[in-house]
C-alpha cells in the first residue's frame, strides 16, 4: 500500500512536471545578490560590470556569446556570416536580420529602426557613451526593410561583431529614448532606470544602488520562459555578505562575484547551501598608472587630464620599478587560491590573443631599485623615501573596498616601501568607485590617485574593442562628463596605428599578433598598465538553483530565462 | 602661686578629634568606596599606559607582514588545541598577512584612546565655555542655548560622512593622510558632542549665580571674567568631569564605528574598529581577531564609564560620608 502510493505519487510527479515546466513563471520567486548595488540599467551610461549585468536582464543584444564564447542569436534571426551571406565578402558590412515576431515587453514589436537608433544614441558626439568603443568604425547605419539592419564599416572589418553584440552593446527602444539623445542622456531617468526590453523579465521597481524587482516578461519570445515569475537583485553589502546569503543562510540564490579569499569560500561552502562555481575569462586584476597628475593644487578640470603629465609616472622606468617589485604569485596565494594565476598581460586568454609573458613573473628587488636609480630618484636626505628635486616619490593607491584588495594594497605598500616608495592606502566604497557619477571625485574614471587596482574584462572572444579603449583622446575628461575607458590617459600614435590595422585585418592568427603587440605596449614595453593576477569568475550558486551556466564571456545573467527551482 | 586661668571646657581649645582632610582627600576616601570606579580607573591607567608605552617593549612593527608566520592563533588556544598554530612570538597570534595581533592592539589602541581624549577634551572645552555664557549672560542665553538644540538634532554619523568626503583633501595635503584624519575625526566628534556638557553646565551657574557669594563678590566689584574663574568654574567642575568621562566613552565608540565602515583612516593604519572590520570575513574560524579588539573596546568604554559614575559619587558633597 505504502509502496505504491508512493510510485503512484512519484508518476504523478513526473506527468505534471513537463506541465510545470511549460508554464511561464511557474517557479516562483528567485533571489539575486550583487554586492555592488547597481546604479542605473543603461549600460550605454555606465562602464560598471554590475550595471551591464542588471541591464542584460531586460534589454538584449542582437546577439551574445555563450559559455564558449561562440556567438548565438539573440535579437536576431541567426548569426550573419560571410558564408550565409550576411557579411559581405569584403568584410566591410554585416547584415543583421532581425527575429520574426519579437516584441518588446509593452508588446510593440521590435524593427531595425531600434537598432539603428541605439547606434545613433551611443555614437552621438555629445553623448560621452560609455561603450563607444564598440561603434568604432561604423561608417554608416542602414535599416534596408523593418526587420534588416546593414552596418556599413569604414573598412574591412574582420571582426563585425561588435555593435550591437554582447551584453555591453544591447539594443534599446527608439520610442522610449527618442528625446534622450546626446547631451539629455543622463537626464532621462525613467528610461535610464526602467528601460523597455525584449529580455525575459521587465522592471518593477528600481530603487537606484539599492534593489531592482523584476517580474516575468509577458512578451518574451520563448514560451515557458522565463520559470521565474518574479526575481529581487538585490545590491549593496560587501562579497562576505552575499556568500554568507547563498551558502550559510540561503536567503539568496544566485550571488555574483564572489571576490573573496579562498579559505574564506572553502568555509562558508561547508555551509551546504550552495556552491561556488568558477571560470576563466579573460578578468585581470590590474595596477593602473596614473599618467596624468592628479595633484589636488590643480584647478578641478585639469586634476587628471592630459593637460598635466604626471610627474613621475610619466616615466616608463618607474613604472616599471612598481611592477617587477610585485611578487605576483604570493598575491595569488593570499588572495585567489585555485581561482587566480599570475600574469603580467591585458588580455590572458583566449589563446590565440594571449602574449604570456613572463617578465615580471619574479619578483627582482634590485632591478627595482636600480631602475629607480637611473631614474634620478634617490633618497638624498635618508628618510627611506626617494626624492628628486625635492619632490618625494610618494603614491596614492586606490582600490574598491573589499577584503582580499585590501590585502593586496598592504603587501604591495610593503615591496613598495622596501624599493623606497612611500604609498599611501585609500579604499572606497565599490558602489561609489565603479559609479561613474561625474558628479564624485571618488570614481575610477576621475583616477584621483596616482595608482588605482581593479579588475576589467571584456565581452565575447575577441580583444578588439577592449584594446581599442585605450585610443588618444578617450580617456575620461570633462567634457565627455569624466566617461571614456582609456582610464590610464595612454596616448600613442603608433598604439592608434595598430587600433587601426587589427581593425583591418581578417587573417586570425596575424590578428593574434597585431593584438599580442598591443597588448605588450601597455605591458611590457610601457607598464602602463600592471597585471597582477588573471582571475577566473567566482560566483555562488544555491543547490536548489537550476539552468545557469556561468558564462565568462558575457554578462552572467545571460541565462536567466533558463533558470529554474529544482524541486 | 600663681593659678592657671582654667577656661570652662566649652571654652577650651581642644586640637581636633581627626586631622583636617582636605578637599581632594575627601573626595579621595568617597572615591576609594565604589570598587567598580576603583577598578574602571585603575584599568583606565592600565590601557592607557599599555598603548603608550607597550609599543617600546614589544616592539615589533604592527604594518610588518610576515606572509610565512600568517594566521597563527593566540598563545592560550594551546591550552585545550594542542594542534593549533600558536608561537610565543605572536602571543596574541597573527592575521592572514602575518601582521602581529598585540602590535596591532596596541598601536590600534594609540589612535583609539588618542582620538578619544582629544575629541572629549575639545568638546569639554566647547561644553563649559557656551554653558558658562549661556548661563552667565542674560543676553546670550537664548541664541546660545537654541544653538545647543541644533546641534542635538545632528545626525553625527551622517553628518561625520559627509565631513569626509569635503574636508578629506584639503587636510591630507597639509597635515598628512593620518594627521588630517585624526584631526577630521577629532574636530567632528568633539563639535557634536558637547551640548550635554554645555546644558548641564548652564543648569548650575544659573543657581550659583543667585547665590550670595557671588553677589558679595559682585558688590566688591569683581568683574564678571573674575567671577566665572573663581567662584563658579571651581563650583561646576564636578558635572564637567563626569560629563567628560562619558564623552571619552563615546568617541571611542563613535570612531570604531567610523572604522568599521570603513570611511576613518586608511586601511593599513590600525585601530581597534578597524581591526574587528577587517576581520569580520573570518569571524568563525578565528574569533579572537574580533574579540580581542571587540573585548578591549568594551572594557574601556566601561571602564570610563564606571569612573564616571565614582567621580559623580565622590564630587557631590551631599553623597560623600555616606
Amino acid at each position: 500500500m505504502k509502496m505504491k502510493s508512493l510510485l503512484l505519487g512519484a508518476a504523478a510527479s513526473f506527468a505534471m512536471a513537463p506541465m510545470a515546466m511549460a508554464e511561464r513563471g511557474s517557479d516562483g520567486h528567485v533571489n539575486v545578490i550583487y554586492w555592488q548595488a547597481p546604479s542605473i540599467l543603461n549600460p550605454y551610461l555606465s562602464g560598471g560590470t554590475k550595471d551591464v549585468e542588471a541591464a542584460s536582464l531586460v534589454i538584449e543584444p542582437l546577439a551574445r556569446y555563450d559559455d564558449k564564447g561562440a556567438l548565438v542569436p539573440y535579437i536576431a534571426a541567426e548569426i550573419p556570416t560571410v558564408a550565409n551571406g550576411g557579411v559581405s565578402a569584403d568584410l566591410t558590412s554585416i547584415t543583421w536580420k532581425i527575429r520574426d515576431g519579437i516584441l518588446w515587453s509593452d508588446g510593440t514589436p521590435v524593427t531595425a529602426n531600434d537598432a539603428k537608433f541605439t547606434a545613433e544614441y551611443c555614437m552621438h558626439p555629445e553623448g560621452g557613451c560609455a561603450q563607444a568603443a564598440f561603434f568604432d568604425g561604423v561608417q554608416s547605419i542602414d535599416v534596408l526593410d523593418t526587420m534588416t539592419l546593414k552596418i556599413t564599416f569604414n573598412q574591412p572589418k574582420p571582426n563585425p561583431y561588435g555593435p550591437l553584440v554582447g551584453g555591453q552593446s544591447p539594443v534599446i527602444q527608439a520610442a522610449q529614448f527618442a528625446d534622450c539623445l546626446g547631451a539629455k542622456a543622463p537626464e532621462c531617468t525613467e528610461a535610464n532606470f526602467n528601460p523597455i526590453g525584449t529580455g525575459p523579465f521587465v522592471v518593477d521597481e528600481f530603487k537606484p544602488n539599492d534593489v531592482i524587482s523584476f517580474s516575468a516578461n509577458a512578451n518574451y519570445r520563448e514560451a515557458g520562459k522565463p520559470k521565474f515569475a518574479t526575481m529581487t537583485l538585490k545590491g549593496g553589502g560587501d562579497a562576505t555578505g552575499a556568500a554568507r546569503a547563498v551558502f550559510e543562510t540561503g536567503e539568496m540564490d544566485y550571488a555574483w562575484n564572489l571576490q573573496l579569499a579562498p579559505d574564506v569560500i572553502a568555509k562558508f561552502e561547508e555551509g551546504g547551501k550552495g556552491k561556488a562555481v568558477a571560470g576563466f575569462g579573460p578578468l585581470v586584476e590590474r595596477l593602473e598608472m596614473n599618467l596624468t597628475d592628479p595633484s589636488p593644487d590643480l584647478p578641478e578640470g585639469e586634476r587628471s587630464t592630459v593637460a598635466h603629465p604626471h610627474p613621475f609616472l610619466s616615466d616608463a622606468r618607474v613604472r616599471e620599478a612598481l611592477s617587477i617589485s610585485i611578487d605576483r604569485e604570493l598575491l595569488v596565494e593570499v588572495g585567489y587560491g585555485k581561482a587566480g594565476r599570475p600574469t603580467c598581460d591585458l588580455v590572458p586568454s583566449p589563446d590565440n590573443y594571449a602574449a604570456n609573458n613572463t617578465f615580471c613573473l619574479t619578483q627582482d628587488m634590485d632591478r627595482a631599485r636600480a631602475l629607480l636609480d637611473e631614474a634620478g630618484w634617490v633618497d638624498s636626505d635618508g628618510d627611506g623615501v626617494r626624492d628628486k628635486d625635492g619632490k618625494k616619490l610618494s603614491i596614492l593607491y586606490q582600490t574598491s573596498t573589499n577584503a582580499v584588495r585590501q590585502d593586496f594594497q598592504a603587501l604591495i605598500k610593503q615591496w613598495w616601501e622596501e624599493i623606497g616608495v612611500e604609498t599611501e592606502l585609500r579604499n572606497l566604497n565599490a558602489s561609489v568607485f565603479f559609479g561613474g557619477d561625474p558628479g564624485s571625485p571618488d570614481t575610477f574614471q576621475k583616477f584621483y590617485a596616482d595608482v588605482e587596482m581593479y579588475a576589467n574584462t571584456f565581452n565575447g572572444t575577441d580583444p578588439q574593442q577592449y584594446l581599442a579603449a585605450y585610443r588618444c583622446g578617450n580617456e575620461p575628461k570633462p567634457s565627455s562628463q569624466w566617461q571614456g575607458e582609456n582610464i590610464n590617459r595612454f596616448c600613442d600614435p603608433a598604439y592608434d596605428a595598430l587600433i587601426d590595422e587589427l581593425a583591418r585585418t581578417g587573417d586570425i592568427a596575424k590578428r593574434g599578433e597585431i593584438a599580442i603587440k598591443m597588448n605588450n605596449m601597455l605591458t611590457k614595453d610601457s607598464h602602463t598598465i600592471v597585471g597582477l593576477v588573471h582571475r577566473g569568475r567566482v560566483s555562488g550558486q544555491a543547490n536548489s538553483l537550476g539552468g545557469h551556466v556561468l558564462n565568462v564571456w558575457d554578462s552572467e545573467l545571460w541565462d536567466a530565462a533558463e533558470w529554474y527551482r529544482i524541486k | 602661686m600663681t593659678d592657671d586661668i582654667q577656661a570652662i571646657e566649652a571654652l577650651q581649645d581642644n586640637a581636633p578629634l581627626a586631622p583636617h582632610r582636605s578637599q581632594l582627600a575627601e573626595v579621595w576616601l568617597q572615591f576609594r568606596q565604589h570598587k567598580g570606579a576603583l577598578l574602571g580607573g585603575g584599568f583606565l591607567l592600565f590601557i592607557t599606559f599599555a598603548v603608550l608605552f607597550g609599543a617600546l617593549i614589544w616592539d615589533l612593527d604592527p604594518g610588518k607582514l610576515d606572509i610565512r608566520a600568517k594566521d597563527h592563533r593566540p598563545i592560550y588556544t594551546a591550552l585545550w588545541d594542542s594542534d593549533a598554530k600558536t608561537s610565543w612570538k605572536h602571543p596574541f597570534g597573527t592575521d592572514q598577512l602575518g601582521r602581529d595581533g598585540l602590535a596591532n592592539m596596541i598601536a590600534g589602541g594609540r589612535t583609539s584612546l588618542a582620538v578619544g581624549w582629544a575629541a572629549m577634551l575639545l568638546s569639554l572645552f566647547l561644553g563649559a565655555f557656551i554653558g558658562v555664557m549661556a548661563g552667565y549672560f542674560k543676553r546670550l542665553d537664548g541664541p546660545l542655548m537654541r544653538l545647543t538644540d541644533l546641534f542635538l538634532s545632528l545626525p553625527i554619523l551622517p553628518m561625520l560622512l559627509v565631513a569626509v568626503t569635503l574636508f578629506r583633501q584639503p587636510l591630507r595635503a597639509n597635515f598628512g593622510p593620518e594627521g588630517g584624519m585624526f584631526i577630521l575625526i577629532v574636530g567632528v566628534i568633539g563639535l557634536t558632542s558637547w551640548m550635554h556638557t554645555a546644558r548641564i553646565v548652564r543648569g548650575d551657574v544659573l543657581a550659583l549665580k543667585e547665590r550670595e557669594f557671588v553677589l558679595a563678590a559682585r558688590s566688591a566689584g569683581t568683574t564678571s571674567r573674575g567671577i566665572i574663574t573663581r567662584h563658579l568654574l571651581p563650583n561646576v567642575i564636578s558635572p564637567i568631569v563626569v560629563s567628560a568621562t562619558f564623552g571619552l566613552a563615546t568617541a571611542i565608540i563613535t570612531e570604531s564605528a567610523l572604522s568599521f565602515l570603513g570611511v576613518g583612516f586608511p586601511s593599513d593604519f590600525p585601530t581597534w574598529g578597524k581591526m574587528l572590520a577587517d576581520s569580520v570575513d573570518r569571524m568563525q574560524e578565528f574569533p579572537e581577531r574580533v574579540m580581542l579588539p571587540g573585548v578591549a573596546i568594551s572594557l574601556t568604554v566601561l571602564a570610563v564609564n564606571f569612573l564616571g559614575d565614582g567621580l559623580r559619587d565622590a564630587l557631590d558633597p551631599r553623597i560623600r560620608g555616606r
